[in-house]
């Protein structure tokens, strides 16, 4: 599996949205990415994890406070803007709007999922379609792996975590079996990606 | 199968001319998700769409079942019944009678749910609760009050999660594998079809609940169903929104007081 070289490098140059996900297992990885990112970021962030919309969590104000980048929870309706994380609501799918608005969505869970990865995903492909980027990490469920060949057939970036560091490897080994995936990156990989992810978005190779 | 979001926009115009049913105002994101799930469903492209839309007696009124969303639960949402009954109901005890509107109110779950917690606070008998929604088969549902078994117990752990101190069951008469919500609750209700969209005032409301609904609507549809709602208030009444939904313009919220930030419940003041 590659590595980042400079095919992939020229596809991150005009990246316009990076996509979070993760489930059982993944909150650590995913809060150490949430901590490489700048505060500067040039590019919004969405977060799209599983947990249980009956307990009340509140993840991204813990995170918020040791985060550079700012962190909310997503509004329906609200324009994605840089520099921001916005994470999906317990409870609902997020939906991504032709003008870059988020839509909640409170349908059927699919595959018991709600937030689902796959929906966001495709609807991220539908919008954003090559300017996104999409990192896949660990999870008890295959979730995310039909959204990541939706965004790698719209041409975006998808990068899946080295099932080896997963905690959980079932979701991240499901999207490599589908193919869906450009490169595969350890913890250290995704931190390191992540801290020079405005070099890579702004630069031009 | 997808549809494209331009192929989508030929859909709202042709649903627009052929049934006169306006979809301009709804969120293109979920629009796209429900018809691209139609098109694998049926194993239809959007041609046959658009012919089914024209030519085939019914496709339309399943069509708009399928575009629309109407996932809902009994006392989903536990917290926000747990605030009616504390901060909105005590209020409306001191009227002589409650005129309570759903909107948007899907298969029923909702409207039951109301009706459930007035009669447990001793306001039932002066309330009177409409139901209302744009689709025929849901209302249609929505009347029979009769509920999957397997669902009521999803719905049983939302109650207990109200803090009511009183058992679900003594609601409904399980059959089967199916409930049937009792009968005196469903004699004050009355379900039927209103559009926020094109339909106006019917009724002045001293509570009215339009819950998930806003969210598959654009800012401006939305800044007009809430002026719809406004209207169809009466003075010190209240309107609940859906847990993500607030009011949002600055125009409607000086004419609201801000009862519960969390539930999204106002109180109209002006
Ligand atoms: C997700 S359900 C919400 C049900 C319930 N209020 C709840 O929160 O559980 C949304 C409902 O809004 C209805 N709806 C969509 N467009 C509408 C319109 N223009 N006028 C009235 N109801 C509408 C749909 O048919 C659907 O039943």
């Amino acid at each position: 599996m590659r590595k980042i070289d400079q095919q992939i490098r020229g596809k991150l140059h005009g990246i316009e949205l990076l996509l979070l996900a993760c489930s059982a297992g993944g909150f650590k990885v995913l809060f150490d990415i949430l901590k490489a990112l700048p505060g500067n970021l040039a590019i919004g962030v969405l977060v799209i994890i599983h947990r249980n919309a009956k307990y009340e969590t509140n993840i991204e104000v813990s995170m918020t406070a040791k985060c550079d980048i700012p962190i909310k929870v997503a509004e329906e309706k609200e324009l994605i803007k840089p520099p921001m994380v916005y994470f999906a609501p317990p409870g609902y799918h997020l939906l991504v709007e032709p003008d870059h608005s988020i839509s909640l969505d409170i349908s059927e869970p699919v595959n018991f999922c709600r937030p689902s990865i796959d929906v966001t995903m495709q609807s991220v492909a539908d919008v954003y379609g090559p300017s996104t980027i999409a990192i896949l990490l660990s999870g008890a469920n295959q979730d995310g792996a039909q959204g990541m060949t939706a965004i790698q057939q719209a041409g975006g970036v998808c990068i899946v975590q080295d099932p080896e560091c997963a905690e959980i490897k079932t979701m991240p080994e499901a999207a490599i079996a589908l193919g869906a995936v450009d490169i595969i990156l350890t913890n250290e990989e995704l931190v390191t990606f992540c801290k020079e992810l405005n070099k890579h978005i702004l630069t031009r190779n | 199968m997808s549809i494209s979001f331009e192929n989508l926009e030929k859909l709202i115009d042709l649903v627009n001319n052929v049934h006169g049913f306006d979809l301009n105002g709804y969120s293109r994101a979920s629009l796209k998700r429900r018809v691209s799930r139609i098109m694998d469903l049926f194993h239809l492209d959007f041609t046959d769409i658009k012919d089914n839309l024209v030519n085939t007696p019914g496709f339309f009124n399943m069509f708009l079942i399928e575009v629309t969303v109407n996932v809902t639960e009994m006392f989903r949402d536990p917290t926000f019944f747990i605030a009616l009954r504390e901060e909105v109901l005590p209020y409306l005890a001191t009227f002589p009678y409650i005129k309570v509107w759903s909107a948007g109110c899907s298969t029923g779950e909702e409207v039951y749910s109301l009706v459930i917690v007035l009669k447990k606070q001793g306001l039932y008998d002066r309330s009177f609760i409409y139901g209302t929604d744009i689709n025929h088969n849901v209302l249609e549902k929505a009347k029979q009050g009769i509920i999957d078994l397997k669902k009521m117990k999803e719905y049983s752990d939302n109650y207990m999660q109200t803090q009511a101190d009183d058992s679900f069951s003594e609601y409904y008469t399980a059959r089967y594998d199916a409930a049937t919500i009792h009968h005196d609750l469903r004699k004050n209700v009355l379900f039927s079809i209103h559009n926020l969209v094109s339909d106006g005032v019917f009724n002045e409301f001293q509570l009215i609940t339009c819950r998930n609904v806003l969210i598959y609507f654009n800012p401006p549809l939305q800044q007009h169903v809430l002026t719809l709602l406004y209207e169809s208030l009466a003075l010190f009444g209240f309107l609940c929104l859906g847990a993500r939904e607030t009011l949002r313009s600055d125009k409607l919220k000086d004419k609201f007081r801000l009862v519960n930030k969390k539930q999204n419940i106002y109180q109209k003041i002006a």
